[in-house]
């Protein structure tokens, strides 16, 4: 089943709207900063990927942002970004367009006010939008209200993995006859009790300064920074682009693949073997092999022990390769985004390919060793005509992805 | 690619439901048209509007869960692994064994769990420590327990089975709220038909029995207030019904492919013929009165399986006991099944086990393929007084014997997701 993604809607730390976070990216700038809005000391952490030209009145109608979290303003925006790209307007037959989205932490900073007030002030303190704002599904209920998009809808959950997984889902929607699916996601987990509940994990880094916190395949990786924001993306079955009259295809969603390590609730299995496999999956899904692949844009999780699976896995796949495959990590710039994050690794990598430029990794200085593999440290201009965008959720979530340039499936 | 479409049936269920214990309990339970719906005992209920909950005794350590599993997981993983203990072990299969017949390779295992609210139980407890009980904003954490990374993003319920039972296939979370335990095993179907798996363990659970759940659902009068006769409470498609009674609990099944399940002569509970999934884009939490949508899920799940209306023979409702959904569903079947409707039992276990939110979607397929294996239909319980807005056979009270050929289940949630999934007798003749 061949996509073709005809949209993208980008919210993230390094801009709203897509132009905007590919300059960023191509400029090199920082989107990580001090965390604003609450003092996080305590927490051990200070710096976070924060959106902070989002202006939710700028997107959505004041009826509906008080009904709703930040995280779902974002995916309501982000919606509209990629419909207005794609030039997409809900077609006559409702059931033609679906809403797939991951979703990760669900309304966080709306709930801890709900909650906050129903402990400290009793139940009628709760007001009436606290059953559908913090739910994981109130951001595709939401988008699809507004939209009138009422096709086969859902949301998938698996933590960082959760972008690629809904585009995966998406395919099987499109099989089984609704040509349109708005897919991706955003997560907003700023809030002191969300935060305080990621930093349990023990894998955020208690970095000061922005350029040594989140330092994907360095020597000196310490962990992750948090980011907020995401990227919805249109797919859509390639008849059915070409009969509307689809002003620009990004690129094809031809192949993905997806395992669990089913290892440990917690620690990620100590070979590479699930997450290889998934590459492989989707590699064979899309008819490619290792030699004509040019770019692979990584998890990059930012812990030596994640980042050394992660190139295992890379250097399984692609380590017979007469030239080492490239792999890049952009969400060095802005953190993790949780499930909004493999998402918008996948309009970066579509960027990329559309420019023939390969974002470096940030403050990339001190590589580890990757035989087999060639680490980007600086921005390089290299046509793309084939990217694989892989994801990874905590607890053993494997997801990959192959995206290119131009569609072949379409012409089948 | 084959042609031929890969079918899939049901070889395992496993249930922790109120007022139960286990899938035979469960089954006892329902066809007794015993209600577990009772005053909450888990929390002083005195300043809630709603103040009854279906409740489940669940003690993990007595079903087999050790204390860290315990520890570190919400109560809605804990009851995912027991449930889904059950249906594996109803299964036959052993998992992580390989090489023979009951032994599915673990890369082809997937999994697909349901859940509208995750780890919320746990969720609110660690936050009434870290935050003194909302005395502060910045919450403190030198009180906060190591596991709360988990309890944030419910997908570590897919971990915890995928872990278990060594299945290295696609797993996922499905959060679609009130739909989320249909459209689980809905997906989990879809991934044995693309081929992406042999065996998926498929289920759904929630424990949403706690004071900012039953806080949200009042403010907007959706639970019911029946608070001075609580074994009644749940009146699904009764004029007297007043919102829906608050339940808990998981069901997991075992889906298999039809041909790996026959090559090692599996007992079949059923086939899954068809899913679908409509939104309304109407409101997040009104229904139109039409049912539109989800008559349209209804007869696109019944067209996959082509499966003409006047075959089925029940349907388990939704039927929630709030005004607005049991007359909207009503209104579906009609639009779908056409006058088929006029004939089919359709029945609401959620009057015995209360609306345990994503969890029910996949407890009302284990009643199902449990009634399409034992041609008994459970009833409704409590219903007494007809309303003219639901005017079908609701299956009042007493259970019936009827063989059942193929069997409907049903479900709507907030964000407008209907949903529809159809279950088919391995006997079942067709032309």
């Amino acid at each position: 089943m061949s996509l073709l993604v005809t949209g993208l809607g980008v919210v993230a730390p390094t801009g709203v709207g897509v132009e905007a976070h590919w300059e960023s990216l191509l400029r090199g700038e920082h989107a990580i900063g001090p965390i604003e809005g609450f003092d996080p000391t305590q927490y051990g952490i200070s710096l976070a990927g924060q959106v902070r030209g989002f202006d939710p009145d700028e997107h959505v109608a004041p009826q509906l942002k008080v009904q709703t979290d930040r995280w779902t303003w974002m995916s309501l925006a982000a919606a509209t970004l990629a419909a207005e790209d794609a030039g997409y307007t809900a077609p006559e037959d409702v059931y033609a367009t679906s809403v797939f989205l991951a979703s990760g932490s669900g309304g966080n900073e709306f709930s801890q006010h709900e909650i906050q007030g129903l402990w400290a002030r009793g139940p009628k303190a709760v007001g009436a939008y606290q059953s559908i704002a913090w739910f994981y599904a109130a951001s595709t209920g939401q988008v699809s209200i507004r939209d009138g998009y009422k096709g086969p809808s859902g949301v998938v959950v698996s933590e960082g993995a959760g972008g690629l997984d809904s585009i995966g889902w998406a395919r099987r929607v499109a099989r089984r006859g609704t040509p349109a699916v708005l897919v991706g996601g955003t997560e907003a987990g700023m809030c002191p009790y969300a935060l305080l509940c990621q930093a349990t994990s023990g894998r955020l880094s208690t970095a000061t300064r922005p350029e040594e916190a989140y330092l994907p395949f360095d020597r000196r990786a310490n962990g992750h920074v948090v980011g907020e924001g995401g990227a919805i993306l249109l797919v859509e079955e390639p008849g059915a682009a070409r009969a509307r009259g689809a002003q620009r295809v990004w690129g094809e969603v031809a192949g993905y693949g997806a395992t669990h390590d089913a290892h440990h609730h917690e620690d990620p299995a100590p070979d590479a073997t699930q997450y290889a496999r998934a590459i492989r999956l989707a590699l064979a899904d899309a008819g490619v092999s290792p030699d004509e692949v040019d770019l692979v844009v990584a998890d990059g999780a930012g812990t030596p022990e994640l980042d050394a699976l992660e190139l295992a896995a890379i250097g399984a796949v692609f380590g017979s390769r007469s030239t080492p495959v490239p792999v890049t990590a952009p969400s060095s710039w802005t953190g993790r985004l949780m499930a909004g994050g493999s998402a918008l690794n996948v309009a970066t990598a579509l960027l990329a390919m559309r420019d023939g430029i390969v974002p470096g990794t940030a403050h990339l200085q001190q590589p580890v060793e990757a035989p087999g593999v060639d680490l980007v440290q600086a921005t390089r201009v290299q046509e793309l005509r084939t990217v694989v965008v892989l994801a990874r959720g905590a607890g053993g979530f494997n997801s990959s992805l192959v995206l290119r340039r131009d569609p072949v499936g379409a012409a089948a | 690619m084959s042609t031929e479409r890969r079918r899939v049936v049901v070889t395992g269920i496993g249930v922790v439901a109120p007022g139960s214990m286990g899938r035979e309990g469960f089954w006892d339970m329902i066809t007794a048209g015993r209600t577990a719906t009772r005053r909450i005992t888990f929390f002083d209920p005195a300043r809630f509007r709603s103040q009854v909950a279906a409740e489940v005794d669940f003690d993990g350590r007595a079903l087999g869960l050790s204390a860290q599993e315990i520890h570190r997981n919400d109560r809605f993983v804990q009851m995912a692994m027991v449930a889904a203990d059950e249906a594996v072990a109803d299964s036959g299969l052993r998992f992580g064994a390989g090489g023979a017949d009951d032994a599915p390779d673990p890369d082809r295992v997937g999994v697909t769990l349901g859940t509208a609210v995750g780890a919320t139980m746990r969720l609110e407890q660690e936050y009434v420590s870290v935050s003194d009980a909302g005395a502060h904003w910045l919450v403190d954490p030198r009180y906060a327990s190591r596991f709360l990374a988990h309890a944030l993003v419910p997908s570590c319920g897919a971990t915890e089975l995928a872990v278990r039972f060594g299945a290295h296939g696609p797993a996922t979370v499905v959060s679609t709220g009130c739909t989320s335990g249909i459209d689980a095993v809905g997906y989990g179907s879809q991934l044995v038909e693309d081929g992406d798996a042999d065996v998926v363990i498929a289920g759904a659970s929630d424990a949403p029995i706690s004071p900012i759940s039953m806080a949200c659902f009042d403010t907007i009068r959706a639970t019911t207030d029946s608070n001075d006769d609580p074994e009644h409470a749940s009146k699904p498609f009764d004029a007297r019904r007043n919102g829906f009674v608050m339940g808990e609990g998981s069901a997991v099944l075992v889906l298999e492919e039809l041909e790996h399940a026959r090559r090692r002569g599996a007992e079949v509970y059923c086939e899954v013929t068809g899913y679908a999934s409509r939104c309304n884009a109407f409101h997040m939490t009104g229904l139109k009165p039409d049912g539109t949508e989800m008559a349209e899920a209804i007869r696109e799940a019944l067209g996959q399986g082509r499966i003409d209306p006047a075959e089925v023979g029940y349907v388990n409702a939704h039927g929630s006991g709030t005004k607005q959904n049991d007359r909207h569903e009503t209104a579906a079947v009609h639009k779908s099944l056409g006058p088929a409707a006029e004939r089919v039992a359709m029945s609401s276990i959620k009057s015995m086990v209360g609306h345990s939110l994503g969890a029910i979607g996949s407890i009302e397929i284990a009643a199902t393929a449990l009634a399409v294996q034992r041609g008994v239909l459970p009833p409704t319980a409590n219903y007494e007084v007809p309303d003219p807005e639901c005017d079908l056979d609701y299956v009042p009270k007493v259970a019936r014997e009827q063989k059942v050929d193929v069997a409907l289940s049903v479900g709507s949630g907030f964000g407008g997701f209907q949903s529809a999934i159809v279950l088919a007798s391995p006997s079942r003749r067709t032309e």
